[in-house]
């Protein structure tokens, strides 16, 4: 598998792919994404304008005019040719959902929901169903309980039909792994299924 | 002028790139793989740091949001960057093979699948 079929120094260009991790505030994306990442995860910002979003809290923003939204993010080198990135989204969730580049080209997304408060996770579904991205739902269970069964998270959240809910504990690495293993079965089945993107809401 | 002591940098970052806000190209995306080009086609003379900082970080392949995040600067001031760079024939980019969301090709997922299984 590993055999390098490249000369030294003609390294051909690898490709990249993304997952995006989603989810409520705390619910450990960005614990997620370094459970799995080869690389402590890195950082980064943009800003956006806030033309077009309603925004009801923006005490103590000073340049009213733009926002900054937070990435955390890491690297899995899967082949020595293709490499993926986990996208997490710590805080302020609501801006990041003006970012389309964030969106554009993900192969899918993991919603992480903390069973004891499912409806701050309600957005992150509600984007990826709106964009038609293919999403799995992990159930973090903190302090590796998990109060409640995958089909009363799933009634609970209204999850559409086919769509895999996944207990998982986010600082474990063996548990991400297997989350990103329930979403590329998915991802597989959703493409299997229906070749072609879901209709917009 | 420089009394606030936010400790950050000296310069707003917009005026690194000359107050443009709008990239030339829509070639970079968070994931777009960027090379420096060897050997470089023109002298590196009168590139600013951050320029220099690119291409030599880029002599490997690097996602353009790795750059972004090494030189701790917005994603979308570093993108002007890229393009002044790819502009000038001083890198490559290698675009994701998945470009919009939609139905990916099924053998890229199942060697994606493929590679998270060996974790």
């Amino acid at each position: 598998m590993p055999g390098s079929d490249t000369a030294p120094g003609a390294a051909r260009a690898p490709e990249a792919v993304k997952i995006l991790i989603a989810g409520g505030f705390g619910v450990g994306k960005t614990t997620m994404v370094g459970s799995v990442s080869e690389i402590t995860p890195m950082h980064t910002e943009e800003y956006l304008t806030e033309a077009g979003v309603e925004v009801d809290d923006l005490s103590g923003v000073e340049d009213k005019g733009t926002t900054t939204v937070a990435l955390d993010f890491g690297r899995i080198t899967l082949t020595p040719d293709l490499v993926l990135y986990l996208f997490g989204t710590p805080g302020q969730q609501r801006f990041w959902f003006m970012w389309n580049d964030l969106a554009l080209g993900a192969l899918g997304g993991v919603v992480l929901v903390d069973t004891r408060r499912l409806e701050t996770s309600f957005a992150a579904i509600d984007f990826f169903e709106r964009r038609g991205i293919p999403f799995v739902v992990g159930a973090n269970g903190f302090d590796g309980e998990h109060l409640y069964a995958s089909e009363s998270i799933r009634d609970a959240l209204a999850l559409p039909h086919g769509t895999p809910v996944v207990p998982c504990d986010a600082r474990e690495r063996a548990s991400c792994r297997d989350v990103l293993l329930a979403l590329m079965d998915h991802l597989i089945a959703v493409a299997a299924a229906q070749p072609t993107p879901e209709p917009a809401g | 002028m420089n009394g606030s002591g936010t400790g950050g940098r000296l310069v707003r970052p917009f005026a690194l790139v000359g107050g443009r806000t709008q990239p030339s190209r829509a070639d970079f995306t968070l994931i777009t793989l960027v090379t420096t080009v060897d050997p470089q086609p023109a002298p590196v003379t009168g590139l600013q740091p951050e320029h220099l900082m690119i291409l030599r970080r880029c002599r490997v392949p690097t996602a353009a949001a790795e750059i972004a995040a090494h030189l701790d600067l917005p994603f979308s001031v570093v993108t002007i960057m890229l393009c002044d760079l790819l502009d000038d024939g001083r890198i490559t980019t290698a675009r994701p093979p998945v470009q919009a969301s939609g139905s990916p090709d099924r053998a890229l997922l199942q060697k994606v699948r493929d590679g998270i299984a060996r974790l």
